[in-house]
């Protein structure tokens, strides 16, 4: 790792000027540390935002609850508003590493991982030392996974350039939860739902084209190759914190965990479901895939499909291939599709569904 | 060795030249740091924490990450470095009473906090904490490389409450691994300890 210039941050305006001219931003580290060895980002400049305490908290104001963005992921597993709210970001929080990394990582960072893809991972400090291609790490050199072993690979939005997915648990409890994602940066604040926070890569190849529109007007907007681009954040936008609001479907939800060692890994793919049933009848669903697609994957139709109906057999089923008809597995990822199916199942279930 | 020389008095010999040489350096990179505007930053860093209840400052590299101060500038090489990418558990260290990973934390960041490494778990005079006494009861390692910090990783595991069952001490100890695979003596082992530290 090259060595920086290291600041700490008195407020969050001035560690988003900072980003904005290029530092990184540190709270955690559990990801940042890592890309700098890898080659993945070098910085000149690197700010540590773990001094600014309004940023960790977890409260609860009427039917309304905000985390903080410096919240590890182990005060929110265990926060006993969120384990009676919403346990399903409890479950998410808890999967999602060891006990060690969950001390340190932030809900902030975490849904700013990147992809777990291996080819992407490689260790190389500059781009002609990458040992295989990856669009990721040097655009426009192809993509390894496509043809090689990746079995966290995308089902949905992927596209000849890359395969990747997003491999952060809690995003998945929180598009589940239909929250939102406040962001603070040089033009201001805004929020944006967190199903609209991360692209694919087919949404991500809109966005560089609509920049680049926004570019050939005059408009101040980053040109980043559509294979980096991974989200909506701007130029020194940070994330200050998430809120959703508690209903009877969050109260009664649920995360599952699909993957190939019982502990301590990420997904092959996981379900968030929040579920209102009421004697047999589904009131209310939201269903959300991780490591499925390069963001949390909503499964709307099969959402409104469910919706006023019994959860029996049949139905479920019928739903459930529907759903993932328009899935693209890899040629030798097929199976992916039925362990996607069997986590909603499994999520359904663990949140308190009867399945006729 | 009858002459009191080994292998790791030289590397501590060496490593203090270096820290001397370091902390040089950083005084003159203070002394230019003061016209610079706000979160420039500096790249040389003075750090103060209390380490196994002492306080101790160290001057060094921004990038210098709390694995690396501990093991090459603090004289404490049995928090042990596997992995480097926060995915073995070797490097456990509590940080203000809390376990982490010492390869993931820039040791700039612990300034003013407080760290425990497994050379802090024994009492002064020499009597193993109930945990190290437990691993070797149990006989809870073989090779020995990842015990450190299973050992600090279990003390956290037992404070947090999370040693209730096997089942449970097997997810809260997910993130220590160990190659010999002598899982079911770590599972004794904090078995044990937890009902000691109970009593």
């Amino acid at each position: 790792m090259q060595n920086f210039a290291y600041a700490i941050a008195p407020d969050i305006s001035s560690a988003s000027e900072a980003a904005a001219q290029g530092a990184q931003l540190v709270a955690g580290g559990t990801e940042i540390l890592n890309w700098m060895r890898l080659g993945i980002v070098s910085a000149d400049r690197v700010i540590d935002i773990t001094r600014l305490p309004e940023l960790s908290s977890i409260d609860r104001q009427g039917d309304e609850i905000r985390i903080g963005a410096l919240a590890t992921l182990n005060q929110i597993e265990g926060s006993d508003i969120v384990r009676q709210d919403a346990p399903v970001l409890s479950q998410a929080c808890l999967l999602a590493a060891s006990a060690q990394l969950r001390n340190r990582a932030t809900i902030g960072g975490n849904v700013l991982q990147k992809t777990r893809c291996p080819y992407f991972r490689a260790e190389a400090a500059t781009d002609d030392r990458m040992p295989w291609p990856c669009n990721k790490r040097v655009p426009g050199s192809g993509c390894s996974a496509r043809d090689g072993y990746f079995n966290r690979a995308a089902l949905f939005g992927a596209t000849e350039a890359c395969v990747a997915t997003q491999p952060s648990d809690p995003a998945v409890a929180l598009a589940a939860l239909d929250a939102e994602l406040d962001l603070v940066g040089p033009a201001g604040s805004r929020s944006i739902p967190v199903t609209r926070f991360h692209v694919t890569q087919s949404e991500a190849a809109d966005l560089a084209q609509t920049r680049q529109g926004r570019r050939l007007l005059g408009g101040d907007v980053p040109e980043t190759p559509d294979a980096l681009i991974e989200n909506r954040l701007m130029p020194g936008e940070i994330i200050v914190a998430y809120r959703f609001y508690v209903d009877t479907a969050s109260r009664n939800s649920a995360y599952v965990k699909l993957r190939e060692r019982e502990s301590y890994e990420y997904a092959m793919a996981s379900a968030a479901v929040c579920l209102d049933q009421s004697a047999g009848q589904v009131r209310q669903t939201r269903i959300a895939l991780g490591s499925i697609a390069q963001k949390p994957w909503r499964l709307s139709r099969a959402e409104a499909a469910l919706s006023g109906q019994t959860l029996d057999e049949e139905r479920l089923t019928s739903v459930l291939v529907t759903a993932f008809s328009d899935a693209e597995p890899l040629p030798h990822q097929d199976y992916k599709v039925k362990v996607a199916q069997g986590a909603v199942r499994r999520a359904l279930t663990k949140a308190g569904g009867s399945i006729q | 060795m009858s002459d009191g020389i080994n292998r790791r008095s030289l590397l501590k010999g060496s490593t203090a030249a270096l820290g001397a040489a370091g902390a040089a350096a950083l005084g003159s990179a203070s002394a230019q740091a003061q016209d610079v505007p706000l979160l420039s930053g500096s790249s040389n860093v003075n750090t103060t924490m209390t380490l196994n209840s002492t306080s101790r400052s160290f001057a060094h590299e921004a990038r210098v990450t709390l694995l690396d101060l501990l093991r090459e500038q603090a004289g404490l090489p049995g928090t042990k470095k596997g992995c480097n990418e926060g995915a073995c558990g070797a490097c456990t260290v509590l940080l203000d009473g809390e376990r982490i990973n010492a390869c993931m934390t820039l040791a700039a960041t612990c300034d003013g906090r407080s760290v425990t490494t497994v050379e802090g778990l024994a009492a002064v005079d020499g009597t193993l904490h109930p945990v190290q006494r437990a691993f070797i009861e149990q006989d809870a390692f073989q090779c020995g490389y990842c015990t450190s910090g299973q050992v600090v990783s279990a003390v956290a595991c037992i404070n947090e409450g999370h040693a209730g069952s096997e089942e449970e001490i097997a997810e809260w100890m997910s993130g220590n691994i160990c190659r010999c695979a002598s899982y079911p003596q770590i599972i004794a082992a904090v078995q044990q300890a937890a009902t000691e530290m109970e009593d």
